[in-house]
């Protein structure tokens, strides 16, 4: 990327002063800020299925947002063209949030620059040769996945990639540019046995090319393991209801931190004074063994930007230290409002959406514990490593997850696979209530999304092992 | 208003041309079918919160989904810039693209012998929301939450109002000569307020969605419903784990139907992947049960005189009285199964077809939601519930709950923090009452139910 110049300058003509002229129109009624985010977005998306290609998809997606704040109070337009005109337009329909004159003077826009910090890979190969490579791989995972157990009936295999060319430009005179790519391959199986069905799944991915698709990420590998788990559940038998002793496995698990934690510190619920987290900074929320942090830094990581969505250099941004709550996830409007330092959390789906304060990747620094001996120290309970999803309501602070592989602790020895199951438990409490943290912190695989209003991000989360003293598992045996 | 009307006309017809251009060109780069969907949204939204504007937002948003056919081999592609020389690019790419996806015998077109050319109409469009000037859709918003605000004491705080309109406008072609198009008008008003006391605070949220602004809750009602509901929820607490009966509200009540959605789409029906696969013709829910998939409701939210692929829709039977009569389909999943599409193909998101609802719901019943509550002696009314945690491959379902325990028929107290289980089978027997009050707030709906009884697991 070093040296090049952005799609929209070489391939549309968009100048630095197409830019001041479009912020001007969109600051013509006054107002304290505004920016445009410039999209250009290709995705290709191929499935297999019953051991044929069905089908592959191009999709395109070009337009502009334009956002003027006044105050609290922002206005949004978008065009789907790059049409000088149609911006134009949208810059005036979203001007009309302000309602005094132009402030005057001239928005002085500097020659785009390529924010690389070197967190994505991006291997440049023909498009002909590359459907041929993505092919190949869909295959290798089906075969895989037939080849593991007989009783394995379906697999769904899907490729999904996404290239997106990013351009910033604000009226304070920031004007920056990137290029994301972002791959994932999902392997779905059924197994059948006796008239009785069940599913396993498994995926990854991250901020890269073709070349993601290797060691743990292999498609044989993902293949092997949502197999794996789809015979697993045939012989599970329904899970406990009440609460219990539970140890989290390492890496997806995190996703309770995502719910718990991290949706509740996003600036936007604290500065209305709506979380369940609102005013609890410097205040202890959990065991001391528990440090969380969002680092949207991390190489290739589904969840890593080398800039946010308002063009601001994402952080390492720590949110509990030693049980003790540190900071809130920011964007541009938030901590302007809240007088908080940036934290490069302002993202979106894309340019016909408003950037919020959103997650990147959210994950528990590890402990000492050594695994194996947190699992022995466990009377009777839960061992769940692999969870379906989950969801919080950021007011009450009440979060679920729910496990699609989980097992019954009986005298610290793993026992018999369960059947799917929903934690539930209580955001601002749930870290006190962690009396272990193992030494073997992992991220997940990437395929995180996560969704806030209406829009969807990739995200990653990670976790070591950790046990937690008592939480409420939502199955159907007494 | 007259001028107003031909920009409109004009519109649909600029959509149809480049459909058909679009068609053409498939035609002419060697495509063997195709079809193309295209769709305008002219939408409007505004967010309030504690009586100020928070967002304003605005835009025209237009989309072309194209679908090609070389032979039996099939790829698709989508596009917001519908500009000619990207589009006839997009058009060769897709095809080839085509050539190297695998034959699959049960691809194509819908058969020809299937469209049609004259259309009910459905009463999807209300032109009067255009009178409605942006100040007067703003003031629905400021009036809404101002409702919510002054509706209980305990409602002090707000996650704010919304009001959302949006007309759109779609125009499908295929190159076996159909060619057709339909408009309408949806709005949304929604209020989430918060209320608090000693022990902490709680939201609950209230919406009305409407084709017709006549049809529409007013503000005040919205407002005041969203208060109640919030306001109800202090001083939750969770309760010992048992196994009780549960009654479901009407917006709850609709994600079960949601999950029944999925187990009867011919997709997961061909795969296998449904708790409901090899059951046509069974008894799979209590009798009262009746289960429609209707897309000719006048005014539906869900209502379109064809889908996504041309096929005229219908009123299909789910189920009737208990009994599973059909599964849904496009054209590729009523081939795979020897059956009739039924108006159910959808391109939602990627431009490949997948199965989507209508209008899909639960006939009501003739009980009132208050006679459906003094039933229970002891029991949960659920008003919210959390999580991803249903599989609809073996229909177990587990989901965090927020509701109401309910005592020789009266609400005694809030509950939160616990979860409810079973095994969607069993539930769908199970179903003990069915309300009168069915709650239209998107394409799928359901009244009041009562199940029997699930695992509610707490402390």
């Amino acid at each position: 990327m070093e040296g090049s110049k952005s799609t929209f300058l070489e391939n549309y003509n968009v100048t630095s002063s197409d830019l001041e002229a479009y912020l001007g129109e969109a600051l013509s009624r006054g107002g304290d800020y505004a920016d445009l985010y410039f999209e250009y977005r290709i995705t290709h998306s191929i499935v297999l299925e019953e051991q044929i290609i069905k089908s592959a998809t191009k999709g395109i997606n070009i337009g502009v947002g334009v956002r003027v704040v006044s105050g609290e109070k922002t206005g949004y337009a978008y065009s789907d063209d790059l049409n000088r005109e149609n911006i134009i337009k949208a810059a005036r329909t979203a001007a009309f949030i302000a309602s005094s004159s132009a402030q005057g003077g001239r928005i002085g826009i500097p020659n785009p620059l390529a924010q690389d910090r070197g967190l994505y890979s991006v291997p440049v190969v023909p498009a002909a040769l590359e459907i041929t490579h993505k092919i190949r791989l869909l295959e290798e995972a089906d075969q895989a996945a037939r080849a593991y157990d007989p009783r394995i009936k379906q697999v769904q295999v899907s490729y999904i990639d996404e290239t997106k060319h990013v351009l910033i430009a604000t009226s304070d005179g920031r004007c920056a540019w990137d290029l994301q790519p972002l791959v994932r391959l999902n392997v779905m199986c059924i197994a059948e046995e006796n008239g009785q069905r069940q599913s396993g799944y498994q995926g990854g991915g991250g901020r890269r090319a073709l070349d993601a698709f290797t060691g743990e990420l292999d498609p044989k590998e993902l293949a092997c393991e949502s197999a794996r788990q789809a015979i697993l559940q045939l012989r599970a038998i329904d899970a406990p209801a009440g609460s219990m002793e539970v140890v989290l496995g390492p890496g997806w698990p995190g996703i309770l931190l995502h719910e718990a934690i991290g949706h509740g510190l996003e600036a936007d619920f604290n500065r209305k004074k709506t979380s369940a987290f609102s005013g609890l900074i410097g205040q202890k929320v959990g065991s001391e063994l528990c440090t969380v942090v969002d680092d949207g830094t991390i190489p290739f990581r589904r969840g890593s930007l080398n800039m946010d969505d308002e063009g601001n250099p994402t952080h390492n941004t720590v949110l509990i230290e030693k049980g003790v709550l540190q900071g809130y996830l920011q964007d541009r409007l938030s901590s302007k409002l809240m007088n908080s330092p940036l934290t490069g959390n302002g993202r979106r789906q894309s340019y016909d959406h408003i950037p919020m304060p959103r997650m990147t990747n959210t994950f528990m620094m590890a402990g000492e514990s050594a695994p194996e001996d947190i699992i022995k120290s466990v009377k009777k309970g839960l061992y769940a490593v692999h969870f379906g999803g989950g969801q919080v309501d950021i007011t009450s602070g009440k979060f679920v997850f729910s496990a699609s592989e989980a097992y019954l602790i009986e005298d610290g020895r793993i026992t018999a696979p369960l059947k799917g199951a929903t934690l539930i438990g209580d955001g601002p409490t749930v870290l006190r209530q962690v009396t272990a943290v193992g030494n073997d912190l992992k991220l997940d695989h990437g395929v995180g999304i996560c969704g806030k209003d209406g829009q969807t991000i990739p995200v990653s989360v990670g976790l070591p092992t950790i046990k937690i003293r008592e939480i409420t598992v939502g199955g159907t045996e007494k | 208003m007259q001028a107003r009307q031909g920009a409109a006309i004009k519109k649909m017809h600029e959509l149809k041309e480049i459909a058909e251009r679009v068609i053409k060109r498939a035609n002419k780069r060697g495509a063997s079918a195709a079809d193309v969907m295209l769709r305008e949204d002219d939408t409007f939204s505004v967010n309030v919160r504690m009586g100020e504007i928070e967002t304003l937002k605005e835009a025209i948003s237009r989309s072309l989904l194209l679908r090609v056919f070389v032979g039996k081999r099939t790829a698709t592609s989508h596009t917001s810039d519908l500009s000619e020389p990207l589009t006839d690019k997009l058009v060769d790419e897709t095809i080839e693209m085509a050539r190297l996806t695998s034959e699959d015998h049960s691809g194509g077109l819908p058969e020809q012998s299937v469209f049609q050319s004259e259309f009910p109409d459905l009463d999807l469009l209300d032109r009067s929301w255009e009178n409605l000037k942006p100040d007067q859709r703003i003031d629905l918003a400021l009036r809404t939450e101002a409702a919510a605000l002054k509706a209980d004491k305990a409602i002090v705080n707000s996650e704010g109002a919304a009001f959302e309109y949006a007309r759109s406008r779609v125009a499908l072609a295929n190159s076996l000569g159909f060619l057709g198009d339909y408009e309408g008008t949806v709005a949304t008003l929604v209020c989430v307020p918060v209320a608090q006391c000693n022990s902490g605070m709680q939201r609950d949220h209230w919406m009305s969605a409407a084709r017709h602004r006549s049809q529409l809750e007013s503000p005040e009602e919205v407002g005041k419903k969203a208060a109640e509901r919030a306001a109800r929820r202090l001083g939750a607490r969770k309760i010992p784990t048992c196994q009780v009966p549960v009654v479901f509200d009407p917006l709850v009540a609709r994600s079960l139907l949601g999950h029944i959605f999925e187990a009867v789409a011919g997709g997961a029906i061909y795969r296998r992947g449904s708790f409901l696969v090899d059951q046509i013709g069974q008894a799979v829910a209590a009798p009262g049960v009746t289960l429609v998939d209707d897309a000719r409701l006048p005014a539906g939210l869900g209502s379109a005189p064809f889908d996504d692929e041309g096929v005229p829709t219908q009123m299909t039977p789910i189920i009737e009285n208990g009994v599973l009569r059909n599964y849904l389909h496009s054209a590729y999943t009523a081939r795979k199964l020897g059956s009739r599409p039924t108006g159910n193909g959808s391109r939602a998101g990627s431009g490949v077809v997948t199965i989507g609802p209508t209008n899909f719901y639960l006939k009501g019943g003739s009980q009132t939601p208050e006679e459906i509550i003094a039933s229970v002696k002891a029991g949960l009314y659920v008003i919210e519930l959390i999580g991803f945690g249903v599989n609809t491959v073996t229909g177990d379902y587990s989901r965090g709950a927020v509701g109401l325990w309910i005592e020789n028929g009266k609400f005694v107290h809030p509950v939160q923090e616990v979860t409810i289980a079973g095994n969607l089978r069993g539930m769908l027997k199970n179903i003990e009452m069915i309300g009168c009050d069915v709650t239209f707030v998107g394409s799928i709906a359901a009244p009041t139910l009562k199940i029997g009884n699930m695992v509610i697991s707490g402390a």
